[in-house]
C-alpha cells in the first residue's frame, strides 16, 4: 500500500493534537470535522474525494484509486480517468467503489470518444454485475 | 488512516506538499489524524 501512496500521490498527515495550529487552518479549509478523514486533492489543492472513517486495506486503496480517477475526469484526462476506473473493477472488483467506477469508465470513454456505444455498452456490463447498485439504475437508461 | 501509515513517509507540511504536486502535476492525500504519530 505504501508504495502505491507515494507512486501516485504527496502524501501528508496532519494530526489533531501535535500539530494543533495547522490542523485548524487546513480543518476549517477543507470543512473536515473528523478523523480520520482523508483527502484527494488536485494539484491546485481543490478537493475531488473525501474518505472519512476507518476503512480496511483494500478498501481504503479502492476509494485512494477513485479518487486519482475523479481527479483525471475532472482535469478531462478522460483517457487517463477511463484506465484508472476499469483498474477499480479489476482489482477490487467486490468493492463499493467498483459499480461507481464501473459507471464513470462508461462516461469517461463516452466523453473521450463521443461514441454512445461506450454508454450502452456499460449498460449491458451492468447486467452482469452489480445489478442490485444505484450505479446498475443509472446505467439502465443508456441501454 | 492507520492502514496507510505502516511504510509510508508523510510530509507534515501541506503548502510544500502542494507546491511538489504542482511541479510534478500530482494530486495529494491529505489525511487528517488522531493517530499517535
Amino acid at each position: 500500500m505504501a508504495r502505491y501512496l507515494s507512486e501516485h500521490l504527496e502524501t501528508v498527515r496532519v494530526h489533531v493534537r501535535d500539530q494543533k495550529d495547522e490542523y485548524k487552518r487546513l480543518s476549517e479549509r477543507y470543512n473536515a470535522q473528523w478523523t480520520p478523514t482523508v483527502l484527494i486533492l488536485d494539484a491546485d489543492g481543490e478537493e475531488r474525494h473525501r474518505i472519512e472513517g476507518f476503512l480496511p486495506a483494500d478498501d481504503f486503496l479502492s476509494q485512494i484509486a477513485l479518487g486519482l480517477a475523479k481527479s483525471a475526469f475532472q482535469r478531462k484526462d478522460y483517457g487517463e480517468a477511463e484506465r484508472r476506473y476499469r483498474e477499480i473493477v479489476d482489482r477490487f472488483p467486490s468493492s463499493e467503489a467498483a459499480p461507481e467506477a464501473l459507471y464513470w469508465a462508461g462516461v469517461s470513454n463516452y466523453k473521450a470518444t463521443g461514441d454512445p456505444s461506450a454508454l450502452r455498452a456499460t449498460t449491458t456490463a451492468f447486467g452482469q454485475r452489480y445489478q442490485d447498485t444505484a450505479w446498475a439504475k443509472k446505467a439502465s437508461v443508456w441501454g | 488512516m492507520p492502514t496507510a501509515s505502516s511504510s509510508l513517509t508523510w510530509s507534515h507540511d501541506f503548502d510544500s506538499a502542494l507546491t511538489r504536486a504542482r511541479d510534478a502535476k500530482r494530486d495529494v492525500l491529505l489525511d487528517f489524524t488522531a493517530a499517535p504519530m
